[in-house]
């Protein structure tokens, strides 16, 4: 069979020379590891790092893969599945399942049983209890605070007897964000592959049943009504609603966000109350990023107030021209019991009938989390570790460490403590810190290296693939299947010239394309056209009510796209791997989202 | 009462000893949401009305008084005559002006002058329903235009006189005037595509799936297995067409001038295309499911698609029979029986290892 380069085959782009020092060592390929590296397969994720990783933001996938694979490997024993190994490659993310010895399985099927069961026995308890930790979580990372050092301690510091100070409080804060950080991806997949377990246990029975039902169709029967994911756009049309219902529209008609609130405030009580409720939606439903969450160069809703601002007066035109806008959850509701019921009574018999609504039970008890941890842990929960590390940023960029608060995202996370350290004693003795010399022209450097990682087109996976992906949850979390890859090794296009990706969301349509490559090309996305992207995010869901049809480059079934082009009704293929290099803006394409085809018709 | 003409829309079932059982299954059909052919019948009473304003019953028993059933000679010779007589016999004016007034009303429908439509038998007996000799009466098909409608009207009713139907009630002792004939006038369709379809799927015998296999034209090739069709699932429930081959569709039959079927070459590209849209290949399976609902049992049907009927009216049903082969087997089962349903540990465990999984999600 046909494989990927090798990782020890992959060049360095022009540019990008000496970029592994942007990485921590332990990320990176390196020659005692080559034989090894060059033996797995390793898939690129896109979904959650579609661009060269700056250096800090790694820190967060490090992270999160470090914890599925504790999960995976130390706490549960999913039996036939460890954890995932991974590599940062030119500065992006591959991934390598690692299989559990075949011998081993018998024995961690024991010990799964105990300990997954122990979680589905008490599901509801510990999840509302989750609920709990990571709001918890978050106010304990809100409470950070990361401030310029003082010319001299408050008296009360001496008075109180505390017996330490600001700098060592820097010091210490800083780690403290690191361990929340951490906290906050363990508890992100303490129930994420359970949830993924049970749902595919509902999934398996019904492709035993009906061989050829849809994933979608079992996706349908399982999705809640009222779903977290979905709560940031509801809001906004609840503003828009109230701004219609207060007869206070024309206060939006005004360009920018400042002109808006001035015209909002000069309106008296209505406008008053509008603002008040915005702050009140804000926090925490506006902790919403434009891309997956990973990125600290992601646009968050609620510090680029023009990005709701735009989409409630897209709402409010919507509204003005009688449009519904309100999400039909009764019939979203009764869909679904239709969908159950029409397939219950193809059953065979009664004892299936009973398995399926077992099984469908307990997948509809565990989905809540699957669907709504996104919104607490990559929305919320990065969106205040992303404004803390920026608050840092601004105490090293005052003292001259590096020009921009933002700039500190080109720093690995254990250099900090050491820059920390230099400012505390420079302050102490007083005497001249090190950084402001020693710091920007690496920063620098790293800059140029990065702008060159993210010209590189990365490769969609590395090795030599297996004959069969069998790791149910690459399968479920990246779409990774053995169709996928064998159609990445075809270069993506299938004899028919068409692109071939995961059937995301039903239906055909066909229309121009718009290729946009991030958030801030949003805006150029023009009524009736169809979407083409590396990967959507949830954020964007406003322009779903725009576009006809979506196609991306990565993602599978669950990815957050697919969930939330299904919810708008609109055909989606996701995993194609090479739209975005092969469909140009305002060529005609056709989106078959049944089959999961793109056809370019030009 | 007595009506002249039923429109199969509006038949119950009271009337099914006025229509004969073709027609009351027609419109038994029309009620349940299966779209037969369009069109209506001329009920047992027309033909009552007309006997019984002519003298047919004497002329009748002229003829048939002394017949010798085992001479088939005088048996041939004679009801050819009866057959002869009622084919030139007058219809009462008011009965045929409603046919007349029925033909054009079905033929405006679509927009259509002299509408072809097929005139079809549909007999009536109190004694013995069943015996009607239905493959014996006459069919007329491509009949055009009120006139030769009424011929073939005439004729039918003619048809209870063949040689075997005559000569089963006299050896039966029943009244020749016990059986009443019923005409079906039906627009004849005229496929853009025409097909069969499973209400499952017949290589694994999965319920949740309509597999339709479809071509150019008339259904015959597809029927008869000569052309390589198109092939779709529909998942029943979702409606989504889950999986779609297009085929060669080398030949078809189409529709002369003369109103014969003939087989013809189709052009390379019209043989590659698919022969229905996306909305037609769902209509197809809403129709499969309907009639499934209907009879209760996975259905084998065939279709078509009218050119002359609006689009969402075009899809017709022309036959709906019980699949045989998987019904037998019946539905796939999951659960063995007396298998305990409630241990979903071992089957989350067995879920994460099941070589279900190793193609993915999507499959095949």
């Amino acid at each position: 069979m046909a494989g990927f380069p090798l990782p020890s085959e992959i060049t360095t782009p022009p540019g990008a020379e000496g970029w592994q020092e942007l990485y921590s060592y332990s990320s990176t390929c390196s020659p005692a590891r080559a034989a090894y590296e060059d033996s797995m397969f390793w898939f690129q994720d896109g979904v959650h790092w579609p661009k060269a990783l700056l250096p800090w933001d790694a820190s967060l996938m490090e992270l999160a893969i470090m914890s599925l694979s504790q999960y995976n490997t130390r706490h549960l024993l999913v039996p036939p599945a460890n954890g995932i190994d991974y590599r940062i490659v030119n500065g992006y993310t591959y991934l390598s399942p690692v299989p559990a010895p075949e011998a081993d399985i018998p024995a961690r099927a024991e010990h799964f049983m105990q300990r997954a069961g122990h979680y589905f026995m008490n599901w509801n308890e510990l999840y509302d209890n989750w609920l709990v930790k990571i709001r918890d979580l978050v106010k304990e990372m809100e409470g950070i605070s990361f401030e310029p050092l003082p010319d001299i301690e408050p008296l009360e510091v001496v008075t109180s007897g505390a017996g330490k100070g600001s700098g060592g409080d820097l010091q210490a804060n800083y780690l403290k964000l690191l361990t929340c950080a951490s906290t906050l991806w363990q508890y992100h997949f303490e129930f994420l592959n359970l949830g993924y377990a049970a749902y595919l246990d509902f999934f398996g029975f019904c492709k035993t049943a009906f061989p050829g039902i849809s994933d979608l169709a079992i996706a349908k029967m399982v999705a809640g009504v009222e779903v977290d994911l979905f709560r940031p756009d509801e809001e906004l049309k609840r503003l828009a609603r109230m701004a219609v219902d207060t007869g206070i529209t024309d206060a939006f008609k005004l360009g920018d966000v400042e002109g808006t609130c001035e015209a909002l405030r000069a309106k008296g009580e209505a406008g008053q109350a509008w603002i008040s409720s915005f702050q009140q939606s804000a926090e925490p439903w506006f902790n919403f990023s434009t891309g997956s969450g990973f990125s600290s160069q992601d646009k968050i809703w609620i510090e680029h107030v023009e990005i709701p601002f735009d989409f409630i007066k897209g709402y409010i035109d919507n509204l003005q021209k009688g449009d519904d806008i309100a999400r039909p959850t009764e019939a979203i509701s009764a869909e679904r019991d239709r969908i159950v019921s029409e397939y219950a009574a193809l059953l065979a018999s009664d004892e299936d009938r009973e398995a399926f609504n077992g099984k469908l039970g307990l997948a509809r008890v565990v989905f809540p989390y699957v669907e709504n941890h996104n919104f607490y842990v990559e929305h919320w929960s990065h969106s205040v570790i992303w404004r803390k590390m920026k608050d840092l940023g601004g105490v090293l960029a005052k003292e001259g460490f590096f020009e921009e608060p933002e700039d500190i995202f080109f720093m690995k996370r254990h250099e900090i403590p050491d820059a920390l350290f230099d400012l505390f004693c420079a302050w102490a003795a007083p005497a001249q810190p090190a950084g402001p010399s020693y710091w920007p022209p690496i920063i620098a450097k790293r800059k140029s290296i990065h702008a060159a990682l993210n010209q590189w087109k990365p490769t969609p996976a590395l090795g030599t693939p297996p004959e069969v992906v069998t790791e149910p949850f690459t399968i479920m979390l990246w779409g990774i299947t053995s169709d996928s890859i064998a159609s990445w090794l075809g270069g993506g296009a299938s004899d028919d010239g068409s692109l071939g990706g995961m059937a995301a969301s039903p239906g055909v349509e066909e229309g121009l394309a718009r290729v946009i490559f991030g958030p801030d090309q949003i805006n150029e996305v023009q009524e009736g056209e169809i979407l083409v992207a590396p990967l959507t995010a949830p954020s964007w869901a406003p322009i779903f009510g725009k576009i006809k049809a979506t196609v991306t480059d990565t993602g599978g079934m669950m990815s957050h796209a697919a969930i939330v082009c299904r919810e708008y009704g609109l055909p989606a293929v996701t995993g194609t791997g090479f739209a975005t290099s092969t469909i140009k803006t305002g060529q005609r394409i056709r989106v078959d989202g049944s089959n999961g085809k793109v056809t370019i018709l030009d | 009462m007595t009506t002249t003409i039923t429109w199969f829309e509006s038949y119950w079932a009271g009337m099914k000893s006025e229509v004969g059982g073709k027609a009351a299954s027609l419109g038994e059909m029309t009620g349940a949401g299966l779209p037969v052919p369009p069109g209506f019948a001329v009920t047992t009473s027309a033909y009552r009305r007309a006997r019984d304003e002519s003298d047919l019953d004497a002329h009748i028993a002229r003829l048939l008084h002394g017949l010798d059933i085992t001479d088939t000679d005088m048996v041939s010779e004679r009801c050819a005559k009866i057959r002869q007589h009622i084919a030139t016999m007058p219809i009462p004016e008011g009965i045929e002006l409603q046919i007349r007034g029925a033909y054009l009303e079905l033929g405006a429908r679509f927009g259509m002058k002299d509408v072809p439509v097929a005139v079809r038998s549909s007999a009536t007996s109190e004694d013995s329903p069943d015996a009607s000799f239905a493959g014996e009466h006459d069919t007329y098909l491509w009949v055009r235009g009120a006139e030769d409608v009424i011929d073939a009207v005439r004729r039918c009713w003619a048809s209870l006189f063949t040689d075997r139907a005559t000569c089963y009630r006299v050896e039966m002792g029943y009244e020749h005037r016990s059986v009443e004939m019923c005409v079906v006038i039906q627009k004849m369709v005229h496929p853009k595509a025409a097909g069969v379809a499973f209400t499952l799927d017949p290589t694994n015998g999965d319920r949740s799936q309509v597999a339709i296999d479809a071509a150019w034209g008339f259904g015959e090739g597809v029927v008869a297995g000569e052309v390589t069709p198109d092939n779709y699932r529909v998942d029943k429930v979702m409606l989504d067409i889950t999986k779609r081959i297009v085929s060669e569709k080398t030949h078809e039959y189409v529709l002369t001038d003369h109103d014969t079927v003939e087989r013809v070459e189709t052009l390379p590209e019209r043989a590659s295309a698919p022969c229905l849209t996306d909305s037609e290949i769902k209509a197809i399976a809403r129709l499969a499911k309907t009639a499934e609902r209907h009879y209760g049992c996975p259905q084998d049907i065939e279709w078509a698609v009218d050119v002359d009927l609006p689009e969402g009216d075009n899809i017709i049903l022309l036959q709906s029979r019980p699949e045989t082969v998987w019904s037998k087997k019946g539905p796939i089962t999951v659960v063995a029986p007396g298998q305990k349903t409630g241990d979903y540990m071992s089957s989350i465990v067995s879920t994460l290892m099941s070589p279900l999984y190793t193609k993915g999600p999507d499959g095949s």
